[in-house]
């Protein structure tokens, strides 16, 4: 048995569709809505502020502080148990370390930015989604960055390599799966996030790498075009 | 000039490429990559001879030298008053820089400038590890009492002042308010209520537009429309 049909029809090397939009929380200093397929992603960042307890505070340069967490109507049918847990705390984790290379917090010396990313919905590809939010809601809180950060996943599903795997995909029991979440700078082609779940040959996994590559001036470009449609709509109502 | 990619005065994003070749200089808000300058801010793009520089549309105060800013009072100590500025970091108005007044030894400190007080003072000493240090002795400078605070992104200060001062002259004349703007982003303003209300609404409406075109027509235009409705 072969898997040369996805399940929701898609083309092998085709997204979900996606959404975004910057702007969304005006309590926040910058904030975004990110959607893609059925997973939606709220992110919203505070700061730079005062960093304590003290001894978390960082001299030479600011500190980037993100938290992940899945709210608890927003799987698919069960309730997610509010509060963190180890999932949580994990990509929490690594959701800093892939926002990490692009932003620039010399400016705020024992400081914090703080980037909360709150999930309404979730069809697998969150902590893509996540990063795809919070990129976008950092750049739009005015935070020095040297490029913005795009992600989604790629993945093997019984021996064929497809992107953007949701969730009936990621528990398609006939067969083998693999899920590999990659961030990336688009622009330069550094990956700051890489994942896996599940087992991938040596040439397979590359050969993903270059497809999540190809799709990642796609999922810019809707980046950066919700951050410019924030200023647009103002000089309409001119 | 012919290597800008981006136009003038349009809106760019962190990564956009704004110009390629040597010919070009990154200002704030860029920075250059081998033969590439390239944004780091979310924010306008102006051309200034051969330098390109950002302006932030967004982002919270840094606090800088020489700065006249509208802090407030959250800590009394012994040697002063501890002040939050806005921004990710507090300031020290130290006693001796504390009042042009004597303060004699032991004096209730309170009395000059309690908790939740407002001042308007100007920032001495910026370190790099950003401790901050305030003077109260200066003209214009003093405690503010009565009157409403507002807050706006400090980076629309300028638009808010106008050239020499234009803008907030004209809100001040139209409204008869008192108004001191901050560069930190925060706005004291008094005045009749009815009057208030319109200068905030001013204010924030400049604020929103601070990146279109002819501000200071629409402002006038807006201010004129909404003046004549109030008598």
């Amino acid at each position: 048995m072969t898997y040369d049909k996805r399940l929701d029809g898609r083309k092998f090397d085709e997204l979900r569709p996606i959404e975004a939009k910057a702007g969304v929380i005006p309590n926040a200093v910058g904030s975004a809505w990110f959607k893609i397929g059925k997973t939606e992603a709220y992110a919203t960042v505070y700061g730079p502020r005062e960093l304590y307890p003290r001894f978390l505070q960082d001299p030479s340069c600011g500190r980037l502080r993100c938290s992940y967490n899945m709210m608890p109507f927003s799987g698919a049918g069960d309730r997610v148990r509010p509060g963190q847990n180890r999932r949580s705390k994990e990509i929490s984790m690594v959701t800093d370390k892939a926002l990490l290379p692009v932003v620039d917090l010399n400016d705020y010396p024992n400081a914090v930015v703080d980037v909360f990313i709150e999930l309404p919905q979730t069809d697998a590809g969150s902590r893509c989604a996540g990063i795809c939010a919070a990129s976008i809601a950092l750049a739009d809180a005015g935070i020095p960055m040297k490029d913005l950060v795009s992600a989604v996943s790629v993945g093997l599903v019984d021996g064929k390599l497809v992107i953007d795997l949701d969730y009936q995909e990621e528990a398609y029991d006939k067969g083998g799966v693999a899920d590999i979440p990659i961030a990336m700078i688009p622009s330069t082609g550094e990956i700051t996030l890489l994942q896996m779940d599940g087992e991938i040959s040596k040439e397979q996994l590359l050969e993903g790498i270059d497809m999540v590559k190809g799709a990642m001036d796609n999922i810019k470009e809707i980046q950066v075009k919700a951050l410019k449609d924030k200023y647009n709509t103002s000089d309409k109502s001119e | 000039m012919t290597n800008v990619l981006v136009k003038e005065k349009s809106v760019v994003v962190p990564g956009e490429i704004l110009a390629e070749g040597m010919d070009n200089l990154p200002g704030f808000g860029t920075y250059r990559k081998n033969d590439k300058i390239i944004a780091s801010r979310l924010g306008v793009i102006l051309v200034e001879g051969r330098a390109l520089k950002i302006i932030p549309l967004s982002g919270s105060y840094i606090p800088k030298n020489n700065d006249v800013i509208i802090g407030k009072v959250i800590d009394v100590t012994m040697s002063g008053w501890r002040v939050n500025t806005n921004s990710a970091y507090t300031a020290m108005l130290m006693l001796k820089d504390g009042s042009s007044e004597y303060i004699a030894r032991g004096a209730d400190l309170t009395h000059f400038y309690n908790l939740e007080d407002y001042i308007v003072c100007k920032i001495t000493k910026v370190t790099s590890q950003k401790l901050v240090d305030l003077t109260m002795k200066g003209p214009g400078l003093k405690k503010l009492t009565g009157g409403r605070i507002i807050k706006v992104n400090p980076f629309k200060v300028p638009r808010i002042i106008g050239k020499q001062g234009s803008m907030v002259t004209m809100i001040k004349q139209v409204t008869n308010t008192h108004l001191i703007v901050g560069q930190n982003g925060l706005i004291w303003l008094q005045g009749e209520p009815e009057q208030e209300v319109l200068a905030v609404k001013t204010i924030k409406k400049i604020e929103r537009e601070s990146h279109t075109k002819g501000l200071t027509e629409q402002i006038k235009k807006f201010l004129e429309e909404n003046t004549v409705n109030q008598k």
